[in-house]
């Protein structure tokens, strides 16, 4: 079964009088386990592709199938429910929440989840460790260079150990080694944990680094290029 | 559990903003009980005066306290041992008693006629050692400025008169009185004593041989002047062992307390003696409703052709419940003020803060908190700001508090002629306490709710987008 399904997508928002079409009738299928890019010029619609995967926005019309799970009818509450227990996220601006320390950065969906506390404390130090970050755990954000941020960031998208992890254009507020490094990391984690990532992106080296790429242009799958 | 940890790990975080909402809670509670407080000492302190002074309860003649206090001889209560015996005996009743006197109000005229000055005065007959054991009643552990009667009930002739009074009859010097006007006595016109008539009048009303007629030269021995039952005139020979400022200036000039026998025989002479109440002290104020159901049904059974009424200290007292209700209207209107003050000032900071964590709202949807979670944990927040805001103000209350009380501030009241200390009645007003505190609690929970609902109602894609 594959990870996510979409069968003639639509996605248009409303402003004012004027509707805007961002998704028009598309359709592809992700296969499980893969690290894949969806890649495109500003606008495209990759992030419009991204939330509705990661059920962060309701596509107008189509059906949506997302860890074998139609997220189609859900509930708010639901979506809810399926994002804390499938889907990890990974954002352009790391998204840390600024008055907790990386520590307490990566226990917070555990918090969410009810890990108990000695488990809890045992998974995030794993976690920091392999993000290459034990010694910064009780540093904030702010104390952190934007690699580590993403590191923690990357750190607590695979707390809850997700089935999914979605990362909206991951690198775009990194220099290219830093951006280059994460990649590694993301790549290496991915392998490692065998979970599906997907991102969006055009920058070349995650489109180098990943099995498929989906290529969206004006609200349209251009392309699908499998490795 | 997890939500109301993660909303203080939030203010802990906020530490600015946590701090300067905390500060304008605690203020606004400060400011609610601090005056609360002082209300509490006004009321209790009116309360405790006038049950120390005449009890909680009164048996009258049903139409006395409306229609009779000008006329005590037409609405006095006879045979009043008996009521007493039966009150005193009644299982219900007794153990709520602390003291049951009987009490004789009557007008009169006073005058030293050596010093040639007279006045009117309003006296009350009373047992004097009921009545200074009725003045160690103090429920509320107030501040009392009562002190013991200087009267015994065996000195039949000796009077308390208000420092008003002694004013009047010229006993400055006597019981070093301030204020005092020096007035040319008209004695010399007048005469030097009382005139005849009335000096027979003291001979044949009273058989009271040791009082007789003023005497020149001692200006503390006077004659009352008082209608009896019968109509005629009759007067009595007292002396003044004490003046007293009787802390209302209308009371003080115009006082007199005296033995209840003689009241009674100025009034009643040889006839039977009437009372025009029965006082009753009782343990506490919150005994009053049952101790008045007994007594109605007591005497509606036991005595039912004397047509007599209960009256309690509120009833008897009506300035007691305009001045309650005037300091609750002022304690309200400054409630609702710091409440709105408040409801505004955690409304407006929970929004901007709000509106600076949009992004962190986002990723919290995103996470995977629901809406009704989100909304949660920041009401959690303004709970917790309300509770510590309540914490910090207890402790800034109670320092406030404290200086004040060792102050020794005084104000005199409206009315009033002495100075009353000013003091705060916090910690022991539970009703205050706990219902402004409870209150702001569930003030600052609820200015949060509106900017909650608005942080859970925004669209995830929308607070990510936020920059």
């Amino acid at each position: 079964m594959n990870t996510v399904v979409f069968k003639n997508v639509s996605k248009s928002y409303q402003l004012g009088t004027i509707t805007t079409s961002v998704l028009r009738d598309i359709s592809f299928e992700i296969e499980p386990n893969l690290f894949t890019v969806i890649s495109g010029p500003s606008g495209s619609g990759k992030t419009t592709i991204l939330n509705l995967i990661g059920c962060l926005d309701k596509q107008s019309s189509g059906e949506i199938m997302v860890a074998g799970k139609s997220t189609t009818n859900m509930s708010d509450d639901e979506m809810s429910q399926f994002r804390l227990q499938n889907l990890g996220f990974i954002f352009q601006n790391f998204n840390l929440f600024p008055m907790l320390s990386a520590y307490e950065n990566v226990e917070y969906p555990l918090i969410l989840i009810n890990m108990p506390a000695a488990q809890r404390k045992k998974r995030v130090m794993e976690l920091l460790d392999a993000v290459g970050l034990s010694s910064k755990a009780n540093n904030f954000p702010n104390q952190l260079s934007g690699g580590q941020r993403q590191r923690v960031a990357i750190a607590r998208a695979l707390s809850k150990n997700p089935s999914l992890v979605l990362a909206d254009e991951p690198t775009a507020n990194l220099d290219s080694h830093t951006g280059t490094e994460i990649i590694q990391l993301m790549r290496s984690m991915q392998k490692l944990l065998k979970i599906t990532f997907i991102f969006s992106s055009h920058d070349p080296h995650i489109q180098a680094a990943a099995d498929n790429t989906i290529v969206v242009n004006d609200g349209v799958i251009k392309n699908l290029v499998a490795a | 559990m997890k939500l109301f940890l993660l909303a203080f790990r939030s203010l802990i975080r906020n530490r600015r903003r946590t701090l300067s909402t905390i500060f304008a809670i605690s203020i606004g509670l400060t400011t609610v009980l601090l005056f609360g407080g002082y209300r509490s000492n006004i009321i209790y302190s009116l309360e405790t005066g006038l049950v120390q002074a005449e009890g909680h309860l009164q048996i009258q003649e049903r139409n006395y306290f409306f229609s009779g206090q000008d006329n005590p001889i037409e609405y006095g209560i006879s045979d009043y041992q008996q009521i007493m015996e039966l009150i005193k005996n009644d299982p219900v009743l007794s153990p709520m008693l602390v003291v049951m006197t009987p009490t004789l109000h009557l007008g009169g005229l006073i005058g030293n006629f050596s010093s040639g000055v007279s006045r009117s005065v309003l006296a009350r007959g009373l047992v004097a050692s009921d009545v200074n054991k009725m003045l160690d009643w103090n429920d509320y552990q107030m501040h009392s400025y009562a002190t013991a009667l200087p009267l015994k009930d065996e000195n039949l002739d000796d009077v308390i008169v208000g420092e008003g009074v002694g004013r009047k009859l010229n006993l400055c010097e006597k019981f070093k009185l301030s204020n005092c006007v020096t007035v040319v006595k008209p004695a010399a016109k007048l005469g030097a004593a009382m005139p005849d008539d009335l000096s027979k009048l003291v001979d044949l009303g009273v058989q009271d041989a040791s009082a007789g007629a003023s005497s020149a030269g001692d200006e503390t021995k006077i004659e009352m002047l008082a209608a009896t039952s019968g109509g005629a005139p009759n007067v009595v020979g007292l002396q003044i062992v004490a003046t007293r400022n009787m802390g209302m200036k209308a009371l003080d000039d115009n006082y007199l307390l005296m033995n209840l026998n003689k009241a009674q025989k100025l009034t009643y002479g040889s006839s039977q003696p009437k009372v025009t109440s029965i006082n009753l002290q009782l343990k506490q104020s919150s005994q009053i409703p049952a101790a008045t159901e007994r007594l109605q049904n007591l005497l509606s059974t036991q005595f039912p052709e004397k047509n007599l009424a209960v009256l309690n200290f509120q009833e008897l007292n009506p300035a007691y419940g305009q001045t309650v209700q005037f300091m609750n209207s002022i304690f309200g209107f400054i409630s609702i003020l710091i409440s709105t003050i408040v409801l505004f000032t955690i409304t407006s900071t929970m929004s901007n803060s709000i509106i600076e964590r949009t992004v962190e709202i986002g990723t919290l949807r995103a996470i995977g908190l629901k809406r009704s979670e989100l909304r949660t944990l920041f009401v959690f927040e303004g709970l917790q700001l309300g509770i510590l805001g309540a914490l910090f103000g207890l402790i800034l209350t109670s320092a406030t508090a404290y200086l004040v009380n060792h102050s020794g501030f005084t104000w005199i009241g409206p009315g009033y002629s002495y100075a009353y200390l000013i003091l705060l009645r916090i910690w022991q007003d539970p009703v205050l306490l706990y219902g402004s505190v409870v209150g702001l609690v569930a003030l600052t929970t609820l200015s949060a709710l509106w900017p909650a609902n608005r942080a859970s109602r925004m669209l995830i894609v929308d607070a990510l987008r936020h920059v």
